[in-house]
């Protein structure tokens, strides 16, 4: 009798922790994600279209389209470049190395983007020289892809150097030992070990390219048509009370948001589970990889 | 262990990886970096001491604090459930809401914003059951929780998940078959063994909530000595060119965040030890 209690006090406990799981991600995640949606499409489909289409809104995205063809062959390159010199040598500093890569990570995207004032803007450090070349980058448009590099600045390394540390250095060595040039190594030895990886961290760069708001919103001087991005767009709409046109555009960032869940849960999968980070490279995990 | 460093310095590349990678992490972040901290030194005492009796700031800082404590205590003891529950009481869907717990990672921090807002305003979803009882969410402190709960969420479940799983479940059924309660299998067995992943957990959703921006802005309304959160202020004394101000409170701000990580990243290798001197 007394297993008998314990069990169906075992079943309650169950039962209560499910409802609670149910109903803290329903009223936290999907209800937010509700809400977007159906105030985006609250005044018909063409009202949604109109605002989706319109004018700013295209120009906001042309600029973010512009910012990602800029930072992501410097994320790649980057990452590539970070993620093989943390992997394939031995050398002093490594781990100081590793944890200096994450750093941006833990500054928040204010300070972010008032650290890059301090920088680069009109009384910055290197403001004499922009003044002689005559050129602008805070409250321009280069502010945002500089605002952008440094939020997105770890991804690419992030996703790399755990998968690369797994590998380990058998096939290069193999590889240049029978006279391999080191770009056959890489483009025929490294990259198809690590392409899902890589693929992954374009993936969360795109996402918070497009996405970040903060450090964007700090350097970009809100200059209409020059330097808005999607989400000072929607803050913009926002703040105009113009709030269907600002759900409307927030459900574009929305099915990107989406889109990155599902690639995640798909490089997961093929990873075949190996890796156990079910993180998956969101996690500004603190933990230094064991280099 | 020699031959070994001679063995991995044999690939090609080495210098010019590390060099691309020094200068552009040089370039990008450890220059602006250090020019805050540079002229958060050379600061004249009274920008801080002004700073620190300014009832605004001191409000600021009070309520940013104080949210982000409370929101991650909330994370704490919720995240647990929800990993508890995704771990061990898997149900059909429930995949789906494993997937879903990142989307405040992937969400824009504006696009959470506006939702959470139009959800707890007076007219909104959920705040107008709460405006019955005279509970007030948006443009509240409250309303800041709330953000800073959302955005904290995916921190604790994701430390905590590899941390349930990796539990040995023999000493758990040794507890049960020795008559222990429910309870007290978790507070003695269960929860030692993921003490450390919940600091952890704890301490970056901590972390992540006292600088968080995009999500808390159009919630809190903004209100300065009651709903202003210390990046907002850091925020309006740079639209007001004071400079000196904002340098002083971003490198208190950045101090604390760097000072909670490395209190993380000690416990861990303090754990880790543990672990390995015991077996």
């Amino acid at each position: 009798m007394d297993t008998d209690m314990r069990s169906s006090m075992q079943r309650l406990i169950q039962f209560f922790m499910r409802c609670i799981t149910i109903t803290f991600v329903v009223l936290f995640l999907v209800l937010p994600l509700y809400v977007i949606l159906s105030e985006a499409t609250g005044e018909g489909m063409s009202v949604f279209f109109r605002a989706v289409t319109h004018q700013e809104t295209l120009q906001a995205l042309t600029l973010t389209i512009c910012t990602l063809f800029i930072i992501l062959p410097l994320n790649i390159l980057f990452g590539i470049a970070a993620a093989w010199t943390l992997t394939k040598y031995e050398f002093r500093g490594k781990s100081v190395l590793s944890a200096l890569i994450d750093l941006p990570f833990s500054v928040p995207p204010v300070i972010a983007g008032f650290i890059l004032i301090l920088f680069l803007g009109r009384h910055g450090t290197l403001g004499f020289l922009l003044e002689k070349l005559d050129t602008q980058i805070i409250f321009a448009a280069p502010a945002v892809i500089v605002a952008t590099l440094f939020v997105t600045f770890p991804f690419v390394a992030r996703e790399l150097v755990p998968l690369m540390q797994e590998q380990g250095v058998d096939e290069e060595q193999a590889a240049v030992s029978l006279g391999a040039s080191a770009f056959q190594t890489f483009f025929h030895v490294t990259l198809p070990n690590i392409k899902w990886a890589l693929f992954y961290g374009i993936i969360l760069s795109t996402a918070r390219a497009m996405g970040e708001f903060g450090a964007v919103s700090v350097v970009s001087g809100h200059i209409r048509g020059k330097t808005i991005t999607l989400p000072l767009h929607i803050e913009i709409l926002y703040n105009e009370y113009n709030f269907t046109a600002a759900f409307a555009v927030s459900s574009l960032l929305v099915t990107l948001a989406m889109s990155t869940l599902v690639v995640k849960e798909i490089v997961y999968w093929r990873s075949g589970k190996k890796q156990t980070r079910p993180t998956g490279g969101f996690l500004e995990s603190p933990e230094t990889p064991d280099l | 262990m020699i031959r070994q460093i001679k063995q991995k310095h044999f690939l090609p590349g080495f210098g010019i990886g590390l060099g691309f990678t020094l200068s552009y992490l040089s370039l990008l972040v450890l220059i602006p970096l250090s020019i805050l901290a540079v002229k958060s030194l050379s600061l004249d005492w009274t920008v801080y001491r002004s700073l620190l009796i300014d009832p605004r700031t001191y409000a600021a800082i009070k309520l940013t604090f104080l949210s982000s404590l409370v929101a991650a205590g909330i994370n704490l003891v919720f995240g647990f459930i929800v990993a508890w529950t995704l771990v061990r009481l898997p149900f059909p869907g429930s995949r789906l809401i494993d997937a879903l717990i990142d989307l405040p990672f992937a969400l824009p921090t504006a696009v959470s914003g506006i939702a959470l807002t139009s959800l707890y305003v007076r007219t909104g979803l959920l705040g107008r059951y709460l405006e019955p009882y005279g509970v007030q969410a948006a443009f509240a402190p409250l309303g800041v929780i709330i953000a800073l709960t959302f955005i904290g969420l995916p921190f604790v479940v994701r430390t905590l998940q590899p941390a349930l799983q990796d539990i040995d479940k023999e000493y758990e059924e040794a507890a049960i078959s020795l008559g222990a309660s429910p309870f007290r299998v978790f507070a003695s067995v269960i929860f030692p063994s993921i003490r450390p992943a919940m600091l952890t957990g704890f301490s970056l959703a901590f972390a992540r909530a006292l600088g968080e921006y995009g999500s808390v802005v159009f919630i809190s309304g903004n209100m300065p000595m009651k709903t202003e959160i210390v990046s907002l202020l850091i925020v309006g004394k740079m639209e007001r060119f004071d400079y000196e101000g904002a340098t002083a409170l971003a490198a208190i701000t950045l101090l604390a965040s760097f000072l909670i990580l490395l209190a993380i990243n000690l416990t861990q290798w303090h754990y880790s030890r543990k672990v390995q001197q015991t077996g």
